[in-house]
């Protein structure tokens, strides 16, 4: 009896640890961390480069909400850590000037990193009041420059969500785990097996896109052939999300990981913007796909056909269309996209198996704002989520920013309910 | 079964039947013509649906105790203006009374309590309900619909038996007293069209509006549902109807108003307004028969039609 | 591997307090999206306020229990209202995003470093259920039979739980036979009809808004005081969809469903759990790691979900008529 009782409650506490796992789990056995705070309160975003001691480069991170950061790294031994004081806030800097610290990581063992930061001029520097106006719009347009990038990765994603609703009436929870798969692909063949990340993104963008045709063919066309109603193709999305992100936590283990390339690079600065060169590449990448996508939805005949099949199934059907290859390709097209989408954010931050969950209720955002089901408000829509949710840390923690942007969703939806470029509905 | 109605459905002209025409007799047939007793008056009434003037109404009365038929091509805005009455749709100007009321921004549950009360074209059946549920869910002022008296099944039981009876005499009326604990999704098309007129009655209107009340019934049914409706105009109520059917239109109603292009573009008596130059311009002129709010995908989907033609011509050719 | 300890831990679970909150949450959802039609995906947010509003009554403002009690279940009702009126217009699937879009606002506050003095951030607030225990009438010692053996602590807990559960049940079967109910699940069938017949839908979908809400508090309550203490990630949206899952697994719009549901679904969850660690300690699964076990029951949980709403969406209560009739 007593074993009872001992049992139940190793099961309750067992239980609230499980389920307060996700933070807990990312530790790595050795490696290097942080924690950065700024005045009481930590530091988001702020670019650390862990390079060993000859200058090779291990990893780039950004530290979290939390304003801690970390890196695994294989070997014990000296690294060199540089933190990148552009991406410090505009009125911190580094306690006694020195950027880079040489600590040594010992087998099996964590090692913390220090990195005090005090206000910036500290000791009388009446110079920096004066260019608190210059620097609050350095700032912005940094931010704003991130935004767009997030908004471009949202958009990737974004797009996908809103054609597959558009055409099959479902708001797939799931879409998020197709993001996540994609970049845990790219890391399959990047870390894995020891392609370059740039085949192997290809790969996984080819290989995301075929598990898209898959999963259309296989799962939800049969359920569209069975008459399932959207709201229980939506919960079954729902069921198919924690498959898919428990599936990945089994296989890709609860912690962050970084490509093999492009993790370390120094910023380049442009005006008042300074980024990694990967950031202007991945943003021009990002670009591209979508205008090649909107092209091909405006010009080219499946696109056509795709926006009449978003806009009226079974007018489209008695049209000629086959409905159900349309369908297909945009399962393809948008498994495809939002793999791409999943690299980005890799690129950009780290990687997760909760990363596609992360930026899911972003990505609905962006869809709903645009209104559900148009392509291109989708695109509109996720570029306003991404320049608000980065621009409005100017004013709110950085930790609250996601809170602006689902905020803004609220409000927006209040006021116009069909989003910003949908059309309402008629009754009767 | 049978419950001995107040008229044999093709009973020929009854007293109130007589009463409406000799009301609409001498009335000229312009569009907006004023009515003698008029239980409706619609004034202005727009609505726009981006650059597309669905509804524009310039002034329009509904006779009292009649039976009132509105029709016009497809796209004409019918639907819409019954929305825009009824409070399911704002109206982006213009102004309406009921029984001298103004009822233009009243929201449609409170439009449905002051007695006008409409069906749907495709008909709403609360399919997950049973057709007794169906009915009684019609019933106003229910003690047992407001929160914490629902919890007391006293407060409300004597109220709800009433509610039954009632809704047994119009089940019985309606021949679907068979069918009385029938889940109203098993029902076919034509017996929920019954139901929803039954219901709409459960809620006493004194104008009943009738969206399409044929579409989709089969013809056995047809000659029962105009039964019920010339019914309702004995029972003192008023009635403004959408129909397609021409001939349905000639055999039961009073007064017959057209819509083309959102306006009502004529008025008349219901064997002679088909000859009226107007009305026949309006049907001959629609360019076709697809909902105008839809152009913009109607071109859609012949650019897409159009590239399909011919890519199959050039698989053809090859 | 130790079967008495597995059976014995997942018989618990069938009355165990994760059975007790989850089926308060779930016959919450069950108001909404079982006889409403309301797909409120923020009841996550319903169990958090709850449970804060308490904690933070007692341990920051240092009020009595009871006055958190109130406070919790006030700011569940206020939740209800600001979350219903711009949102119970919408369509049901902007209605689920933006439920929860708001479930993580909450949370996120709640998390935040910025009110880490209110809410306590990351590590939540503790320390606030002293005055429930005091009103424990089991002395110190074990109670129950057999495997149902409880400490005083938990049997007091539990006792409370299920007789909320059943006052919960109680009310749902009282409502749901009366015309309120009625016009409730016309609602979920089409709400145009209804505003047809002069009822005002969206007062009727903010009581049951309100309503559902203030059961699933009851969870975030319960939640609280077992485990005295409340944290943010507790109440994220995987909460929200086990509830659904439970729901669905019990049969939707049946008054007892989400509380078979609860239990079927907490037993299944033990034992697999029960199985799986004990295989992995004996050696018998030598591809797995004991921290893959928590992961494989929650893919389950995935998997389970997808064939009920495919193979039986009307769960075990369900009438199978009834969802063959309306399939769209």
């Amino acid at each position: 009896m007593r074993r009872a009782v001992i049992a139940f409650t190793a099961f309750l506490s067992g239980l609230v640890l499980l389920l307060t796992a996700p933070a807990q789990a990312a530790t790595a056995d050795q490696g290097l961390r942080g924690t950065l705070t700024f005045q009481g309160q930590p530091v988001n975003g702020v670019k650390i480069v862990v390079t060993t001691e000859s200058g090779q480069p291990v990893a780039q991170v950004t530290t979290n909400a939390q304003g801690t950061w970390q890196v695994p790294v294989e070997k014990a031994g000296r690294y060199k850590v540089t933190l990148d004081v552009a991406t410090l806030p505009k009125n911190a800097a580094v306690r006694g000037g020195n950027n880079v610290r040489t600590p040594t990581v010992y087998e099996g063992n964590m090692s913390t990193v220090l990195f005090a930061l005090q206000p910036k001029g500290a000791p009388g520097q009446p110079a920096e009041e004066a260019g608190g106006e210059g620097s609050f719009w350095t700032q912005a347009a940094q931010l704003a420059f991130e935004g767009l990038n997030l908004g471009l990765i949202i958009a990737l994603a974004a797009l996908g969500l809103s054609l597959i609703y558009g055409t099959t009436g479902l708001t797939n929870f799931a879409h998020g785990e197709l993001v996540t798969l994609g970049a845990i692909l790219a890391y399959a063949f990047n870390v894995g097996v020891g392609l370059h990340l740039i085949p192997a993104a290809v790969i996984a963008v080819i290989l995301a896109g075929g598990l898209g045709y898959a999963q259309d063919r296989f799962f939800w066309g049969a359920l569209r052939k069975r008459g399932t109603g959207t709201i229980a193709m939506m919960i079954i999305s729902i069921g198919v999300a924690l498959f898919l992100r428990y599936v990945f936590l089994i296989f890709f283990g609860g912690q962050n990981e970084a490509f093999a390339q492009y993790t370390a690079q120094p910023g380049i600065e442009i005006g008042p913007i300074s980024a990694a060169p990967k950031n202007f590449v991945a943003m021009g990448i990002e670009l591209l796909v979508l205008i090649v996508v909107g092209v091909a939805l405006l010009r080219t005949r499946t696109g056509k056909a795709a926006r009449a099949v978003a806009d009226n199934p079974a007018l489209a059907s008695s049209s000629g269309i086959n409905v159900d290859r349309v369908i297909r390709i945009i399962w393809t097209m948008g498994g495809a996209i939002a793999a791409l989408a999943g690299i980005m954010l890799g690129l950009s931050q780290n990687l997760k198996y909760t990363m596609g969950q992360d930026i899911l209720l972003l990505i609905f955002a962006g869809v709903t704002l645009g209104g559900l089901g148009t392509a291109f408000g989708a695109l509109v829509g996720s570029l306003i989520v991404g320049l608000f949710i980065q621009l409005s840390t100017l004013w709110v923690p950085p930790e609250l920013k996601s809170v602006g942007a689902l905020a803004v969703l609220i409000i927006v939806l209040l006021f116009r309910p069909q989003g910003i470029l949908g059309r309402r509905e008629r009754i009767g | 079964m049978h419950a001995d109605s107040t008229t044999n459905p093709v009973t020929a002209t009854t007293e109130r039947k007589a009463a409406a025409l000799a009301a609409f007799k001498d009335l000229a047939r312009d569009p907006g013509v004023p009515k003698p007793d008029p239980i409706l008056v619609v004034d202005k009434v727009v609505r726009r649906f981006g650059g597309l003037t669905a509804v524009e109404v310039e002034h329009v009365e509904i006779q009292r105790g009649s039976i009132t038929a509105l029709i016009g091509p497809n796209g004409a805005g019918k639907t819409t203006f019954f929305n825009q009455l009824t409070g399911f749709d704002t109206a982006d100007a213009g102004e309406w009374t009921f029984k001298g009321r103004p009822m233009n921004g009243v929201p449609a549950h409170k439009v449905a309590r002051a007695g006008m009360v409409r069906t749907f074209q495709l008909t709403k059946a609360l399919s997950r309900l049973t057709v007794m549920e169906n009915m009684r869910l019609g019933a106003q002022q229910q003690k047992g619909e407001s929160f914490f008296r629902a919890l007391l099944p006293n407060l409300w039981r004597g109220q709800e038996d009433e509610i039954t009876e009632r809704a047994e005499d119009l089940l019985t009326r309606f021949k679907l007293a068979a069918k009385r604990d029938d889940f109203a999704g098993a029902l076919s098309g034509g017996q929920r069209k019954l139901l929803e007129m039954a219901r709409a009655l459960m809620v006493q209107p004194e104008l009943v509006m009738l969206d399409e009340p044929m579409a989709g019934v089969n013809p056995a049914l047809t000659q029962s549902l105009l039964g019920h409706v010339k019914d309702l105009r004995e029972q003192g109520m008023t009635v403004l109807f959408v129909e397609h059917d021409m001939d349905m239109v000639r055999d039961i109603s009073d007064w017959v108003i057209v819509m083309a292009q959102g306006a009502v573009i004529a008025e008349g008596p219901p064997d002679t307004i088909m000859s009226d130059p107007r009305v026949i311009d309006a049907y001959l002129g629609a360019h076709h028969d697809a909902p105008l709010s839809e152009t913009e995908l109607q071109e859609q989907l012949h650019e897409a039609e159009a590239e399909l033609e011919a890519e199959i011509e050039e698989e053809t050719q090859k | 591997m130790d079967w008495v300890t597995i059976i014995s831990t997942t018989v618990k679970a069938a009355v165990g307090v994760e059975t007790v909150l989850y089926a308060l949450a779930a016959i919450g959802i069950n108001v909404h999206f079982g006889y409403t039609g309301l797909l409120n995906f923020g009841q996550a947010a319903f169990m958090a306020v709850a449970g804060y509003g308490l904690a933070v009554t007692v341990t920051v403002l240092g009020l009595p229990f009871w006055v958190g009690i109130g406070v919790g279940l006030l700011a569940a009702v206020l939740l209800a209202i600001i979350l219903g009126i711009p949102t119970l217009r919408l369509r049901a699937d902007y209605l689920a995003i933006v439920t929860i879009a708001a479930a993580e606002i909450i949370r996120l506050i709640f998390r935040s470093v910025a009110f880490k003095n209110v809410f306590g951030g990351s590590d939540g607030q503790r320390g606030f259920s002293d005055g429930f225990y005091a009103l424990n009438p089991f002395p110190e010692g074990d109670y129950g039979f057999g495997w149902f053996t409880f400490n005083n602590r938990v049997t007091w807990v539990l006792f409370v739980g299920w007789i909320l559960i059943a006052l919960s049940c109680l009310i749902v079967y009282l409502l749901m036979k009366s015309p309120w109910g009625r016009v409730l699940k016309a609602i979920r069938e089409d709400e145009d009809a209804v505003r047809a017949l002069g009822k005002n839908v969206f007062s009727y979908k903010m009581q049951s808004l309100i309503l559902g809400g203030v059961i699933g508090a009851l969870g975030g309550f319960i939640y609280g005081l077992a485990f005295a203490s409340v944290q943010p990630d507790i109440f994220g949206t995987e909460t929200t969809f086990f509830a659904y899952t439970i729901v669905i697994l019990g049969g939707a719009a049946r008054v007892l469903g989400p509380v078979v549901g609860s239990m079927i679904f907490w037993v299944l969850l033990v034992l697999v759990n029960g199985i799986l660690s004990g295989a992995v300690e004996a050696g018998y699964l030598p591809f797995m790691a004991p921290t893959q076990v928590g992961p494989v029951r929650f893919l389950l949980v995935g998997i389970g979900l997808i064939l009920l709403l495919v193979y039986r969406p009307q769960g075990i209560f369900g009438d199978k008529r009834e969802i063959a009739i309306d399939a769209r």
